[in-house]
């Protein structure tokens, strides 16, 4: 599998997101900058977190208007996959490829942890390994994590568009398990081509047992889940 | 600050005479300028060299040693480490948020200036009571301001300590540690060597912020006219300079980098034409401005952030500059090295300063002699207030700021970036990061003025003792370490006194454990801007170590029910210093605890020979708040209760319940072992001859603390998780 992983000024988990691709088989990561990242040809598109422009006027804002991002609407048109991971998720809200927008975290302050999730929804090409209502772990770094869709929302959960929700270790959905005041504990998005994934935890963190409490690697379960949606 | 309305000179008559003295004429205003950045306290440690100069900084391991940007170790396999210091005391007291921050991307720039990757943040911080609503809102604006600033670059914040501490009330202290990794034959030093080579200004504008810094921290504080003097942090640039900066180091595009920092453009570039053994012919005037109408001296002082001088052959300009354009990273191309050891500066072509680099550099010695002070009875008083109600003293000791849990401020830091990061935050008594090697690299810093102000010797030699110890705890070897000296006024005798004691200490530590120090700051004129009280002696210790394999790497959590637990090491009846005698009595004397560095290497030893065998299951020192609160810290991060008996302490004459349960002296660490090897590790400990007792058991839901058969604390995992956990967010308000 051929994936671009585009760097804009500002973004910083380019070089894990392609780490933690080199550890899926067959696949083939590039790290384009913005300027010179064309889509065509790709399998999959990643947008990767940080701080593209500084967050400067909204999270993702700038970003959404450069070229690349207003090409991604006909790649996905054409059948390609798009991840967009923390600052790539508030990229793809902004450039309307998914709905909604970003408020700050409940708490105001930027907040790093690890958090449990719990998967609404295995038939997309990002969650096919995992199984419905199963209970996964991955970090969480940001300062404007707060999903908010307003009535939207509800219509969101109940499609099981959300694909991920902020929950308790056992699966259930609570204020406390929710870390920035989400909209339905809503952490992953996907549009309705089922083809474009925004996601506020960091999969790429949660690749190697070592960095993990548990050992887990369910980051790295969403990349081989792609692998295995394209197949072979 | 308007245009050429520079305030006079802040060299002292003597030293203006000596300037005129070695330019054998009158000096111009540039020059003038150029030597008092280069002069200053900040930049020449005129005050301190000559002490410095006893620390141990040798080492088999040690690649460059103090004197560069960065101090940097081999780690194997090709790779080096490298770690810096910086503090941002001064800008931090006066612009907490701004302050903190730019000091984050000063001592980032200090990695990158030897060419290799930063990789983690480490920071030190102090401040007053948290009661106080002044302290409140400069703790909660320099974490704001470190997370925002290290977040964005992408640099993981992944180890630190705070401390309160009514002395820091109104000089906060600010301390940032970087490391950074890169390949060995890629390291490049800030060196001007090559005659006809270009310089390069990369980075930021240069304008009218943190003009003077460097002459800033070399004095008190005093109100009004400071707010100039700290400079705009803008981390959006200083994460194109790094992309930018480790896209040339990797094509080994740069002969040399160079971080603008203290004394902005004048002291880096002596220091560059000193240590090449070259000189520099720049003009002024061609350096990209913030504000056009800036005089050659402004720029020659600004200490605008983002900066860096870049040093490159002609035939690679085009492909450096390519790479700059790629980033969006303004820069302009100011001078060449020459080959005279001249300083030339110019302003449209005109030669405004032309100064022998060695005058520049060579900043004349103030040798201060160290007095003897005969009337140090603070730590001489042998007290012994009568005994508390333990289980409410126990509490107030684990619930006081000093101890309780700082997730409040690590989960501000995006400590996860980069995925590096084995042991993180809250888990263990150090950070532990992944190297590309193959080998695991802990890191902590650590400090403690409460002992350094009773005993200035011994409390430095405690905190170098606690920094390599809390190594030690996560399964790693001490194989350097930075400081940094945070002093008030040097012409106070009491002040410079404990100064030359904390050398002292450091050096007979350092020098026994065989640990070099790699590199370090000084910063005086720490005092309290109205009282002008200084404040305690501090001086802080970044240590680094090794583990050779993920299997030796320990945290402090306890694991399995049915292990035994053990405590190697003395307890004592010295509480000088303790969290106990501060928060329980209001007592600020007493003995500090003694620290016997040979002992230390038998218990490093000890306990290393347990992480390298997979005996070693946890382990965690007994500091701040004593072995009470070691107990509860090892039960909350692993969810798992203990029962263990206060009788079984090895211990350094008759003890009461209070000194065994609160003393912070002496090296003890408290390990989690499985019952089968408790005869290994009984053997190991004979071994290494060290004093060791067991101490109980884990399991359970509740911390039971027992002397023989007689419950002297018992408390469940929630009561203890609430008495850590809650109170920094409860005083901060959520």
């Amino acid at each position: 599998m051929r994936v671009l992983v585009v760097k804009f000024p500002g973004t910083n988990c380019d070089y894990d997101v392609i780490e933690a691709l080199r550890k899926v088989p067959a696949t083939y990561p590039e790290l384009m900058w913005y300027r010179d990242a064309e889509p065509r040809g790709y399998d999959v598109v990643v947008l990767p977190g940080g701080f593209s422009y500084a967050d400067r006027l909204r999270a993702g804002a700038i970003a959404a208007k450069s070229p690349l991002v207003e090409r991604l609407q006909d790649y996905v048109e054409g059948g390609g996959l798009v991840l967009g991971i923390c600052n790539g998720f508030q990229i793809l809200v902004e450039a309307g490829l998914l709905p909604g927008s970003f408020l700050v975290n409940d708490s105001l302050r930027f907040i790093c942890k690890w958090v449990n999730l719990r998967v609404e929804n295995a038939l997309t090409p990002f969650t096919c390994l995992f199984s419905e209502g199963q209970v996964i772990k991955m970090p969480i770094a940001h300062k404007e994590g707060h999903f908010y869709a307003g009535e939207l929302s509800t219509d969101l959960v109940r499609s099981k568009r959300a694909v991920l929700r902020y929950s308790t270790r056992n699966g259930s959905i609570t204020n406390i398990a929710n870390p920035n005041g989400s909209d339905y504990s809503i952490a992953a998005l996907i549009d309705t081509t089922g083809r474009v994934l925004g996601i506020m935890p960091h999969p790429e963190r949660a690749v190697d047992p070592l960095l993990s409490q548990d050992g887990s690697v369910d980051g790295l379960l969403l990349f081989l889940s792609i692998k295995a949606w394209l197949g072979g | 600050m308007r245009a050429g309305s520079l305030a006079p000179t802040s060299l002292t008559a003597h030293e203006v005479e000596e300037v005129r003295r070695r330019l054998g004429r009158e000096p111009t205003e540039v020059e003038l300028a150029i030597f008092e950045a280069t002069w200053s306290e900040h930049c020449s440690y005129k005050s301190s060299k000559h002490l410095l100069a006893l620390l141990p900084t040798s080492g088999r391991r040690v690649v460059v040693g103090p004197g560069y940007d960065a101090g940097v170790v081999d780690v194997g396999e090709g790779y080096v480490v490298s770690i810096h210091i910086e503090s941002h005391n001064h800008p931090s007291a006066i612009d907490p948020y701004g302050g903190a921050a730019t000091g984050v991307g000063g001592v980032v720039r200090d990695i990158l200036s030897v060419g290799t990757r930063p990789i983690a943040l480490l920071n030190s911080l102090r401040f007053g009571k948290l009661e106080n609503a002044h302290s409140k809102w400069l703790f909660s604006n320099v974490v704001r301001g470190i997370a925002d600033y290290g977040n964005c670059i992408g640099v993981p914040t992944v180890a630190g300590e705070v401390e309160f501490d009514e002395s820091f009330e109104r000089n906060c202290l600010v301390d940032v540690v970087c490391i950074g990794v890169g390949r060995r034959e890629e390291l490049i030093l800030a060196e001007a060597r090559e005659p006809g080579s270009i310089i390069l200004v990369v980075g930021n504008y240069t304008g009218r912020d943190g003009i003077r810094g460097a002459s800033f921290a070399s004095r008190p504080l005093d109100g009004e006219d400071d707010r100039s003097a700290v400079q705009i942090p803008d981390p959006f640039l200083e994460k194109l300079l790094i992309d930018a900066t480790l896209e040339a180091v990797e094509r080994r595009l740069l002969l040399a980098v160079k971080d603008l920092g203290g004394g902005g453009l004048a002291t880096a570039l002596a220091e560059i034409a000193c240590k090449g053994g070259a000189g520099i012919d720049a003009d002024l005037s061609k350096v990209h401005l913030r504000e056009s109408d800036m005089q050659p001296t402004e720029v020659l002082l600004s200490e605008s952030q983002e900066r860096m001088i870049f040093v490159v052959r002609t035939e690679v300009l085009k492909q450096v500059t390519d790479i700059l354009e790629k980033y969006e990273v303004p820069f302009s191309i100011i001078g060449v090295v020459t080959s005279d050891r001249i300083l030339r500066f110019r302003w449209y072509g005109k030669i405004v300063a032309e100064v022998p680099v060695w005058a520049a550099v060579e900043a004349p010695i103030q040798e201060r002699v160290v007095q003897t002070v005969h009337q140090f009875s603070r730590a001489n008083t042998t007290l012994r207030p009568s005994t508390p109600d333990l289980h409410e003293a126990f509490f107030k000791v684990l619930s006081s700021p000093n101890v309780a849990s700082k997730r409040y401020v690590f989960e501000q830091y995006d400590h996860e970036v980069g995925v590096r990061t084995v042991v993180k935050p809250g888990d263990g008594d150090s950070a532990v990061l992944k190297l590309p090697n193959g080998r695991f690299l802990s890191v902590k810093v650590d400090g403690d003025p409460q002992k350094c102000h009773l005993d200035p010797y011994m409390g430095a030699m405690n905190v170098a003792s606690e920094a390599c110890r809390n190594i030690v705890c996560t399964g790693a070897e001490p194989i350097a370490a930075v400081d940094h000296l945070q002093f008030g006024n040097p012409d106070d005798e009491d002040v410079f006194w404990s100064f030359y004691q904390t050398i002292r200490g450091l050096t007979d530590y350092f020098s026994t454990i065989g640990v070099p120090i790699v590199g370090g700051k000084v910063s005086f004129y720490n005092e309290d801007s109205t009282t002008r009280r200084a404040i305690k002696p501090t001086p802080v210790i970044a240590a680094i170590g090794l583990a050779p394999t993920h299997d030796s790497v320990t945290t402090m959590s306890l694991k399995t029910e049915g292990d035994a637990l053990l405590v190697i090491g003395e307890t004592s009846a010295e509480l000088g210093g303790s969290e106990y005698y501060r928060v329980v009595h209001g007592i600020e004397q007493g003995q500090v605890p003694f620290v016997d560095p040979r002992l230390d290497l038998r218990i490093f030893g000890a306990v290393l020979t347990l992480a390298r065998v997979g005996a070693l299951k946890a382990a965690h020192d007994c500091s701040r708040g004593g072995f009470g609160a070691t107990l509860a810290e090892m039960c909350v991060s692993g969810s798992l209760g203990t029962t263990i008996d206060l009788s079984s302490l090895p211990r350094v004459g008759e003890l009461r319940l209070d000194e065994l349960l609160f003393s912070e002296g002496r090296t003890r660490i408290v390990v989690e072992v499985p019952k089968k090897q408790i005869g290994f590790a009984a053997s190991v400990f004979e071994r290494y001859r060290v004093p060791y007792g067991l101490i109980g058991t884990v399991g359970g839901r509740t911390l039971r603390i027992l002397y023989d058969d007689r419950t002297i604390i018992e408390a469940g995992l929630d009561e203890l998780e609430n008495a850590f956990e809650k109170p920094i967010p409860n005083m901060m308000g959520g």
